[in-house]
């Protein structure tokens, strides 16, 4: 029965000197530890978010990098394709060019050739009819070189002759 | 594996075997025969004798119950112990405070008081006499107020002692290093703390209002684990039966009881005086329950707290005391029941480690709990995640 009975002492002690360990602690105690401890809990929170956010950032970057690098591959492609267009227009330029000239040198050629031919037809005719003349002449004066053969000659045109 | 087994078997039919032989010896022949018309001299010379055979319950309650000295060492007439002030208020007598070995273990009044079981009783001889001569005042007895520092408050202020130390010697640690990962004693207590924090007072009251209520849930489970631990230590300042005793655990059910009539809202009150959503005739019956449960919540808080830590006590004390009353029989046997008990006394320490958490662990939930419902708001419809529906069974 003793055990079950509360003693006025200990209850009195109890009641007084546990109310003030209460409000020591809580002033001195409680307080400061569990706001230190919220504040560390914040401030790690915050470390990981930090982190976290750094991770996120460097991916972007990465990302960013990516871009770029393949931004500059493709300015290459394009270049090296605008090159190679470039010289190939250049060569079929040059090409057209030389051709055309080929052409205009040709024409000139040929009617140079043909000027000279007409000249040299035109000279030849001339020639021609100085030799037909020089050997006209020449038959006549053989044809005519004696009385006999003018004779003959005139009768013969004469018989040609109708004279109706 | 088999070989353990057959270790175990061995040792339990031993045990068994030793615990059924003792019947034969409890069949010693008394040797002392009572004579029936003692004067009051013989009958006190008996009851020294008496005192000489080994009394295991009076050990036990010895041990467990409060003391007006600190026993160390020794028994009887030649022990040491550390006596303690004896405060004592009386309307008649006024106040008297005097150191508790002015009564001889219970054999001198002193100031008109004596020792009687433990008590402290007012007698009428004002002159130091023998107490078992000296009549008793009734009158004075019964106005009597014994504020005396006996054991279990010496031992309770030790250990208030205790905590101030550990708990600003932690604090101090935080204010030097904020920041900082935590170092000895701070390292030792955080976790606690942090489990007092996250698993009680956040599980049980709530995220956004277990604030208020952090020192007074640390403190308590701070105070019934320390003291839990001290009552494990046989030797001074430990082994007192702080946590064990009824008063303690009635003024710490007390304060729960208080902070929950204070800060419990209308939402609570309506639950109890008229829960919604029930029948007038049911009413009647439901309103005088939850009232009684009312009271009976902090009730049973130190009940379970005063019977756990009273029954460790008791079990280790009885152990103990089983050595000597073999040894009493036989020396030999006290020896050999002696390795048992020291084997079994070790394994229920261990198991007292434990409880020792455990107890505070759940009169600290608890107690969070009774204020967790004391300031619920109630569900809020509009809201299926509640801040805490998962936790509303216990």
């Amino acid at each position: 029965m003793e055990l079950v009975k509360p003693e006025f002492g200990l209850i009195f002690w109890m009641c007084i000197s546990f109310g003030i360990i209460l409000l020591i602690l809580k002033k001195f105690a409680w307080k400061p530890i569990l706001n230190m401890l919220h504040e560390r809990e914040a401030s790690i929170q915050n470390a990981l978010d930090a982190a976290e956010k750094a991770k996120e950032e460097m991916k972007a970057l990465q990302s960013n990098n990516e871009k770029i690098l393949a931004d500059a591959r493709n300015e290459r492609d394009q270049l090296l394709k605008d090159a190679r267009e470039i010289r190939e227009k250049m060569i079929s330029e040059a090409k057209g060019i030389a051709t055309k000239e080929g052409e205009r040198l040709l024409t000139i050629a040929r009617e140079n050739i043909q000027n000279e031919k007409m000249a040299a037809i035109t000279e030849l005719k001339n020639q021609v009819a100085t030799l037909s003349i020089e050997i006209a002449e020449k038959i006549l004066k053989s044809e005519l070189s004696s009385d006999e053969k003018q004779k003959t000659l005139v009768n013969t045109l004469l018989k040609d002759v109708n004279l109706n | 594996m088999a070989n353990k087994i057959n270790i175990f078997k061995h040792f339990l039919l031993l045990f068994v075997l030793l615990f059924t032989s003792l019947s034969v010896l409890a069949y010693e022949p008394q040797e002392k025969d009572y004579k029936s018309e003692a004067t009051p001299a013989e009958n006190h010379d008996k009851h020294e004798q008496k005192s000489d055979k080994f009394n295991a319950g009076e050990l036990i309650i010895g041990h467990i119950t409060d003391a007006h000295d600190w026993h160390i060492a020794g028994e009887g007439e030649h022990s040491i112990s550390l006596p303690l002030p004896v405060i004592l208020y009386s309307s008649q007598r006024g106040l008297s405070i005097f150191l508790s070995n002015k009564f001889e273990h219970g054999h001198k009044t002193y100031n008109g008081y004596k020792l009687e079981k433990n008590h402290i009783v007012a007698v009428d001889e004002m002159e130091q006499v023998d107490a078992h001569h000296s009549t008793v005042n009734e009158e004075v007895t019964n106005g009597l107020w014994d504020i005396s520092i006996t054991k279990n408050v010496l031992a309770m202020f030790v250990s208030f002692g205790l905590m101030l130390w550990m708990f600003i010697t932690a604090a101090k640690m935080y204010k030097r290093n904020p920041g900082q990962a935590p170092k000895g004693m701070q390292g030792l207590l955080e976790p606690l703390i942090i489990f007092v924090r996250d698993d009680i007072a956040k599980s049980a009251i709530g995220e956004k209002r277990y604030h208020k209520y952090m020192p007074f849930l640390l403190t308590v489970f701070f105070f019934i684990w320390i003291n839990n631990l001290l009552g494990l230590i046989p030797i001074i300042p430990g082994g007192a039966n702080v946590t064990g005793n009824i008063a303690i655990g009635m003024v710490l059910a007390a304060v729960v009881f208080i902070i929950t009539v204070v800060t419990a809202n209308k939402h609570y009150w309506q639950h109890i005086f008229a829960m919604p959503g029930v029948p007038i005739g049911v009413l009647v019956l439901l309103t005088p329950i939850e009232i009684f449960g009312m009271f009976l919540k902090p009730f049973v808080l130190m009940i379970r707290l005063f019977a756990n830590m009273l029954a460790g006590h008791i079990i280790a004390l009885s152990f103990f005391s089983l050595i000597f009353i073999f040894a009493e029989m036989n020396t030999g046997l006290g020896w050999g029941v002696g390795v048992f008990s020291v084997a079994f006394t070790i394994f229920m320490g261990m198991l007292e480690l434990l409880v020792c958490f455990l107890q505070a662990y759940v009169f600290t939930l608890l107690a969070a709990m009774y204020f967790g419902s004391a300031i619920d708001e109630g569900h809020d419809k509009h809201n299926p995640h509640d801040d805490h529906d998962h936790d509303r069974n216990f």
